[in-house]
């Protein structure tokens, strides 16, 4: 997939994997294996970027004698996917378009 | 690779960033290998998921804006000493000259990139403007009888005009490698900064 449009999914695919319920890093990147492989790195960035957008707070949480970051989506966060299910609808009828010129829409 | 050895050559290979930057990272890491090994992995077959810690580093350096790494560089960690101090200000006739000297010098390689690239755009221009001339020329000389001349203008239009199609694609290509090229020199000037030992 593209790079660009692969990196605008991605703040939208985080969001997502935390929607239902607070989730933290390792459990994130499972979640999403399916769907599409991501590095630590990568995924760090992402949390950061979201947390300075107020997208997402961050909680310590002890777990077997460690810390553990849980990460919950706010209400922002919240309006970001559903703004992205909107711009999708866009996206949809461009395809539409993009295939209908092409001949490929049978 | 064990998650302590893991962590400790992240620690010194990020060594040069803001001190709660490591932190930050190296905690981040710590509980990404305690997950692994929590679900059932060894500590190497963890690390292995998470890939080379030089691999970890670049990708890190490369996110890091350089004015935050120059700040945290400058900023010192400890007391300079007494001596350290005069010798800098006695030495600034010396290293001063010097840096600026460097500093122009990476400066200008760079903008020497840059000026290939303009140059190769103002010679595709002027072919193609060469090319517009000749369809002109060509159209003038049938007109006043002169169908050698027409002729060869037309292929003069067409050569310039091929020559000038095929230079802009090859031109994107020299842009994407000075692109390239720039973010290769960025992340060579952060890695002077990163990775050092104190």
């Amino acid at each position: 997939m593209d790079i660009q449009l692969k990196r605008g999914l991605l703040d939208v695919c985080v969001l997502a994997a935390i929607k239902n319920e607070d989730s933290y890093g390792y459990q994130i990147i499972k979640d999403m294996k399916p769907y599409l492989d991501l590095s630590e790195s990568t995924l760090y960035t992402i949390l950061k970027r979201l947390e300075a957008g107020q997208m997402l707070t961050v909680r310590m949480v002890e777990h077997q004698g460690r810390l553990r970051k849980y990460y919950h989506i706010t209400q922002l966060g919240i309006e970001r996917i559903d703004e992205f299910k909107e711009d999708w609808k866009d996206i949809e009828a461009i395809y539409r378009f993009i295939t209908w010129e092409d001949g490929s829409n049978e | 690779m064990n998650k302590a050895e893991f962590l400790n050559e992240l620690r010194t290979k990020l060594n040069g960033l803001p001190q709660n930057d490591i932190e930050e990272r190296v905690s981040f890491y710590t509980e990404m290998i305690d997950d692994r090994v929590e679900d059932g992995m060894s500590e190497e077959e963890a690390i292995e998921q998470i890939g080379p810690v030089d691999k970890v580093v670049e990708t890190i350096v490369s996110e890091i804006p350089l004015s935050k790494i120059v700040k945290a560089k400058v900023k010192p960690q400890k007391k300079m000493p007494v001596w350290a101090i005069v010798l800098l200000v006695l030495g600034f006739p010396v290293w001063f000259p010097i840096l600026i000297s460097l500093v122009s010098v990476i400066f200008s390689v760079y903008l020497t990139l840059w000026i290939i690239v303009i140059t190769l755009y103002a010679v595709d221009l002027s072919l193609a403007v060469a090319s517009i001339a000749s369809i002109a020329s060509a159209f003038v000389a049938f007109i006043g009888g002169e169908p050698l001349v027409g002729l060869a203008s037309i292929g003069s239009f067409m050569v310039c005009g091929a020559l000038s199609v095929l230079m802009f694609f090859g031109c994107g290509y020299v842009v994407k490698g000075v692109v390239f090229v720039t973010r290769k020199m960025l992340l060579g000037i952060k890695s002077w900064f990163i990775g050092k030992e104190n």
